[in-house]
């Protein structure tokens, strides 16, 4: 079932992720997440956009260990632990926000 | 606890030509989940996996070669590379990127992964390790 | 009429490029793609061997390949052409009477 994404009509597989990486645009995130009934702050957009730049340099999601460890040291130690995350994204950080940051599912992700 | 064990993983392939460098890749990105002692040794035309300046757009193939870059962020550390096989393919080290992990016990400071040893040298790491997974 | 061979092995782990180099008659011609680029670059221990043959044999390398693994063409031997992309391996192969694949 595809999404419906500012009038765009979006590929997802059959675990909601974005079949396209380059379909992504923030639009995609707000609809997954209203889905989800979620509403996404500031806090939420950080992690996304992390998680993008981390595909952009490296070509992979990050695994949440190095996510949660990555968070630590961008955005303050108080938030690198994976309870901060698992706050923001109740399915989990690295699964849940990935889908919403329109990457693949992490490799070796559980 | 289960005790750790040494994980080595071996590349013997080139990145394109077959799907071996990159499956080596996936499993050792998975595989660091489990807190273990990991090394990678690049010998033979698995060297040719870490070369930098990669562009696949004219071959219509993802360019994995970003990937290695990561591998600190990982905890893996130890990148060994067969000097006489860069020899043999007429490369340097300077041919390779430039792969860093960064300590955290020391201001995140940047220190190199890839260390240059002999095939006596590799092959008594070989050795040493507990298991040795082969690509 | 010549004949274009074809090599798409490392000259490291097949023996392809060796065996292609000592068939190839004088005025034939040698393209290397995919792995095979690997024989073209210079100062490698086959580059010797390549060079050897250029004297009585043309050698291409494909471009896209040799991009794609992290070389310029600047790292090949001497003497090696090379095609810019797949629509020139196609012309290439049309210059020839015959396509011969070392595999």
């Amino acid at each position: 079932m595809p999404i419906e994404v500012n009038g765009k009509s979006l590929e997802v597989d059959e675990e909601g992720y974005l079949a396209n990486i380059n379909d992504w645009e923030p639009g995609v995130a707000d609809v997954m997440s209203k889905e989800d009934d979620l509403t996404l702050t500031d806090e939420h957009w950080d992690i996304i956009n992390y998680l993008r730049e981390y595909y952009e340099e490296y070509q992979i999601a990050p695994a949440v260990r190095v996510l949660t460890k990555a968070v630590g040291k961008k955005f303050g130690k108080d938030k690198g632990n994976s309870k901060y995350l698992y706050g923001l994204f109740p399915y989990g950080p690295a699964k849940q926000a990935c889908r919403y940051a329109g990457l693949p599912k992490p490799t070796g992700c559980v | 606890m289960a005790e750790t064990k040494q994980f080595f993983y071996l590349n013997r392939k080139a990145p394109y030509g077959t799907i071996y460098a990159w499956e080596s890749l996936e499993v050792v990105l998975i595989g660091a989940a489990f807190d273990q002692d990991v090394s990678l040794a690049f010998v033979e035309d698995g060297v040719y996996q870490l070369t930098k300046n990669q562009d696949t757009t004219g071959i219509g193939m993802k360019n994995f070669s970003p990937t290695y870059a990561a591998l600190g962020d990982y905890d893996i550390k130890k990148v060994y590379v067969e000097q006489e096989s860069l020899t043999e393919r007429g490369l340097t080290l300077d041919d390779l990127q430039h792969l860093t992990w960064e300590d955290e016990d020391e201001d995140w400071a940047e220190k190199d992964s890839i260390t240059v040893v002999s095939r006596a040298e590799m092959a008594a790491l070989m050795d040493a390790a507990d298991v040795v997974f082969s690509f | 009429m010549p004949t274009l061979h074809t090599v798409n092995k490392s000259p490291f782990e097949k023996t392809a490029l060796a065996a292609c180099l000592a068939h190839a008659t004088a005025g034939s011609a040698v393209l290397l793609f995919e792995d095979g680029i690997y024989g073209a670059l210079r100062g490698s221990a086959v580059a010797d061997t390549v060079a050897a043959a250029l004297q009585s044999v043309k050698v291409f390398a494909l471009e896209p390949d040799v991009r794609a693994r992290g070389f310029a063409p600047d790292r090949l031997i001497e003497g090696i052409e090379i095609v810019a992309d797949y629509a020139g391996f196609v012309d290439l192969a049309t210059e020839y009477s015959k396509v011969q694949a070392w595999l």
